[in-house]
């Protein structure tokens, strides 16, 4: 095709400097429709360009290739070729045309998903989104799509790096509320309940002008990590939650709401017997398996309040009071939860009898120190960064205009606000 | 007669083993002193404690409540109830206490109809009577006149047991009254009328009202409001102010107020209620020091001589709340043990009064709350001192068993009342101490963490609403 062959040598002229990279940008802008229309005879295009140098045209080429139906035999050639980009590709290139980047990842995670194989898509997806970010602090649609297949394929410790980043810019909020309460899930995965909480924490009460299915979602699954984690749910969002998520989000999550209730009267049969009846609607939110982990939380939680008041018990008594059924399950409990470090105690098993034993921590080693000392520097540059951008607004624009606009023009003192900034 | 005649006994096997006394035999003093229970209620003294209307409510309230099987008691009750009523101009309470009655008590004590006519026909006449001058005194609109007549009114009223008129008209005599002696008199009346309805909010309103007068009240009155004040503040479960207001009451009450209260109540309700809310400082400083004073024995009225000189403006109600408690024994040998750390006789007391008390009309329902709140605040005082305590002892000193105590001891440890961990395999209590310094660290670590998330969810949300903001704006420039 001698378009396409005139292109493909353009594309391999035109790739070394950002002067000419930035020519072959609007050529490629111009090819485009065209390039679509050959998108069945594209691939001997796209093997005589290295995705390494010629990134731009690659992404380009690579977009019109996949764009269009594609079946299952194609998706296992196309596959290893994305993946291959998304490794070798130049990540300034690649932000020049980022929406095509990300509609060709989307394309991939299709169809991993079609192949039934989302651990393929995992790998190559991190390296996508690391490349996409502008900044550690950056969240690309990206994100989202990468957590998903780390959930769907269970590769929890993976997608846990990326959470690791605290995240101050987005470009869409639902790119944000997926990232979140995909975050929430690895996070329950791997038991780590504080940081579940605060993820989804930040989906219930992101600003939203109307309610969306993912915040209702994440509101009940944020409902039952409160149980766990704290053994109790505040009732009300806090002030700052957009109002549409205060008044309606009770609505749609009434059995939770109720389980939380029964969960108050720290009754384990009530509890229970609730949670029977109600089965078929917990599982219908595939959220079964936290339900019954909420169960379990009580009855960790009544062990607990046991340590502050007994020294020593005997497993037989603890299984009266906790409501167990016998002193062996009392001793798998206590077992459990001194291996999870939630307790500290010794089980003396010639007498039946657990020993409770006080925190250990001294606050006196090293590490300790090193600890507090990196939290005061987090919390310090937290402070910058929130001086900062209180500045950056107060010269933005728009803030100044809408402000202008309702500043008592009586004021002899101040100088009058330029009359570009009132709109 | 009190603590160190067993000068042979060492101090410490004596605060151990104060429950164990009893078997000890030797000469323990305490142990003999008998114990004066009212268990043989009698219901003549009691009732001539007492005059007017509350004397017939007790009684009825006491025929009610003595229980089923104590049918002679009841039956005497009723009895002098009918007597009194007969006294009176109340027909409807006569109608109630034959139909209680019913015929036990012998023709003597039945429906006598003819007297009820008469009474109700006089009542009738009264009536029309006070009527009419009143009217008289209202087209003559001489304040001081119409004041009588609407009090004349309430006593007629009050008379035959219609207390929600007797009410209305005293409180009428209000825009009438012209001096506060007349203030006082409304209030007095008022305050009379709602005790016996029932209504203490009533009762606690006009009692300020007639404290707020300018001049100065008499003794006696003053004496009254605070009775009153403290019954009110009683029955409204308010026990630190009631026992504050009776401990208040000056001496000089006397017998002047039996027509509400008698002053053998205003020590056992001042002193249950102090007892039960007090802490040891204010308990000491209101009730005892004047009765230690009493002893014979050196040491301690020495001790209690040099917390007498800074205690001095405390001194004085002190000796106003001894010569009530003097009226009731009991209550005040219960005091003595409570303070001296004898709580198996001072339980023991209180054991034996509950019986009476039950039967009183004002802390009948109190008496549960309050004997719990005792018995608490005898546990936390008990373990208060010690590092570890020894349940075994701890359970014969109270006179209960050990898994009993280790029961409230918990609840009371649950309840943050005592800082302690029970050692359930040997059975000791061993006092802890919170770790001040360990408990700073998790307070700093965790403020440090809430603050990072707080700031990085708002600077999240900041970026959103500015994004949305933008978004909407560019929509509009559009």
């Amino acid at each position: 095709m001698d378009p396409m062959e005139a292109l493909v040598a353009q594309i391999q002229g035109l790739s070394s400097t950002p002067g000419d990279i930035a020519r072959l940008h609007i050529i490629l802008k111009q090819a485009d429709d065209s390039l679509r229309a050959e998108s069945t005879r594209l691939s001997p295009v796209l093997g005589q360009l290295a995705p390494s140098e010629h990134s731009l045209g690659f992404l380009y080429v690579l977009d019109a290739f996949t764009s269009g139906q594609i079946s299952k035999q194609q998706a296992e050639t196309s596959v290893p070729i994305i993946t291959g980009f998304i490794n070798a590709c130049n990540a300034e290139q690649i932000r020049l045309a980022p929406e095509k980047f990300v509609l060709v990842c989307k394309r991939l995670k299709d169809q991993v998903m079609m192949l039934e194989a989302p651990i393929r898509g995992v790998g190559p997806l991190l390296t996508a989104a690391r490349k996409l970010q502008l900044s550690t602090e950056h969240l690309t649609p990206l994100h989202s799509d990468f957590l998903m297949l780390c959930v769907l394929a269970k590769c929890y410790k993976t997608g846990l790096s990326i959470l690791e980043d605290d995240i101050f810019e987005v470009d869409q909020p639902r790119d944000l509320f997926l990232y979140c309460y995909y975050g929430g899930m690895i996070c329950i995965g791997l038991k780590r309940f504080q940081k579940a909480l605060d993820l989804l924490h930040n989906v219930v009460t992101a600003p939203m002008s109307t309610l969306n299915a993912i915040a209702v979602e994440a509101y009940k699954k944020y409902i039952l990590v409160s149980l766990i984690h704290h053994g109790q749910l505040s009732t009300s969002l806090p002030k700052y939650a957009s109002s549409v998520a205060q008044r309606s989000l009770k609505n749609f999550c009434q059995p939770y709401i109720e389980l939380a209730n029964s969960y108050g009267t720290e009754k384990i049969a009530e509890l229970e017997a609730y949670v029977q009846t109600n089965t078929e609607k917990f599982e219908n939110d595939n959220n079964l398996g936290l339900v019954k982990q909420v169960v379990l939380s009580m009855y960790k939680r009544n062990i607990q309040r046991l340590t502050q008041t007994y020294l020593t018990l005997s497993l037989q008594d603890i299984a009266n009071t906790v409501q167990l059924n016998s002193p062996k399950e009392a001793e798998m409990h206590v077992l459990q939860m001194i291996q999870d470090g939630e307790i500290y105690a010794t089980i003396n098993q010639r007498d039946g009898m657990v020993r409770f034993l006080e925190d250990p921590e001294q606050y006196k080693t090293c590490e300790m120190i090193e600890n507090i000392d990196s939290s005061i520097q987090r919390i310090m540059a937290l402070s910058r960064k929130l001086s900062a951008m209180d500045e950056q607004i107060s010269c933005d624009q728009l803030y100044l205009s809408k402000v202008g606009r309702e500043r008592q023009r009586y004021d002899f003192d101040d100088f009058d606000v330029p009359t570009k900034f009132n709109i | 007669m009190d603590a160190d005649d067993e000068s042979s006994n060492p101090m410490i096997d004596e605060i151990y083993a104060n429950g164990g006394s009893a078997e000890g035999g030797g000469g323990e003093k305490r142990s003999r002193r008998l114990i004066i229970s009212g268990d043989q209620f009698d219901i003549e003294a009691y009732a001539s404690l007492y005059s007017g209307r509350t004397k017939i409510a007790r009684l009825l309230f006491i025929a009610d409540h003595c229980g089923g099987d104590n049918s002679a008691m009841q039956l005497e009750a009723l009895r002098m109830a009918f007597d009194e009523i007969k006294k009176g101009e109340n027909t409807q309470l006569f109608r109630e206490v034959v139909n209680k009655i019913g015929g036990r008590l012998g023709p003597d004590y039945t429906m006598d109809v003819a007297w009820c006519e008469a009474v109700d026909r006089r009542a009738e006449q009264k009536k029309e009577k006070l009527d009419n001058e009143l009217n008289a005194y209202r087209t003559n609109l001489i304040k001081e006149s119409i004041r009588m007549g609407y009090n004349d009114f309430g006593d007629f009223y009050y008379a035959h047991g219609q207390l929600g008129e007797a009410f209305k008209s005293y409180v009428r005599t209000r825009d009438y009254c012209t001096t506060s002696k007349h203030i006082i008199h409304m209030c007095m009346s008022a305050i009379l009328v709602s005790i016996e309805m029932g209504q203490f909010t009533h009762v606690a309103s006009y009692v300020s009202k007639a404290e707020q007068t300018h001049e100065a009240l008499d003794q006696i009155t003053a004496a009254k409001l605070r009775c009153a004040a403290g019954l009110a503040n009683l029955v409204s479960k308010k026990y630190k102010l009631a026992a504050r207001k009776f401990l208040e009451t000056a001496p000089e009450l006397g017998s002047h107020y039996n027509e509400v209260i008698a002053p053998q109540d205003v020590a056992t309700y001042g002193g249950l209620c102090a007892l039960a809310t007090f802490d040891r400082t204010e308990l000491k400083a209101s009730t005892l020091t004047m009765i230690m004073l009493l002893n014979d024995d050196c040491e301690i009225s020495f001790v209690f001589l040099i917390l007498i000189l800074y205690l001095q403006a405390k001194v004085i109600d002190n000796i106003n709340f001894r010569n009530f408690l003097e009226l009731v024994p009991e209550v005040r040998e219960l005091i003595n043990d409570f303070y001296s750390s004898h709580y198996a006789s001072c339980l023991e007391y209180l054991a034996n009064l509950k019986a009476n008390l039950l039967l009183d009309i004002h802390l009948h329902d109190h008496v549960e709350t309050l004997y719990d709140q005792i018995r608490h605040k005898a546990l936390i005082q008990y373990t208060l001192p010690f590092v570890s305590v020894d349940l075994q002892m701890m359970a014969s000193a109270f006179k209960t068993t050990i898994t009993g105590l280790e029961k409230e001891l918990v609840a009371l440890i649950t309840d943050n009342q005592i800082q302690a961990r029970v050692d359930s395999h040997n059975k000791i209590l061993y006092a802890r101490h919170a770790d001040q310094r360990n408990a700073t660290f998790q307070r700093v670590l965790e403020t440090g963490r809430v603050f990072d998330r707080d700031v990085r969810s708002m600077l999240l949300r900041t970026n959103l609403i500015k994004y949305d903001y933008n978004a909407r704006s560019l929509s509009r420039k559009l």
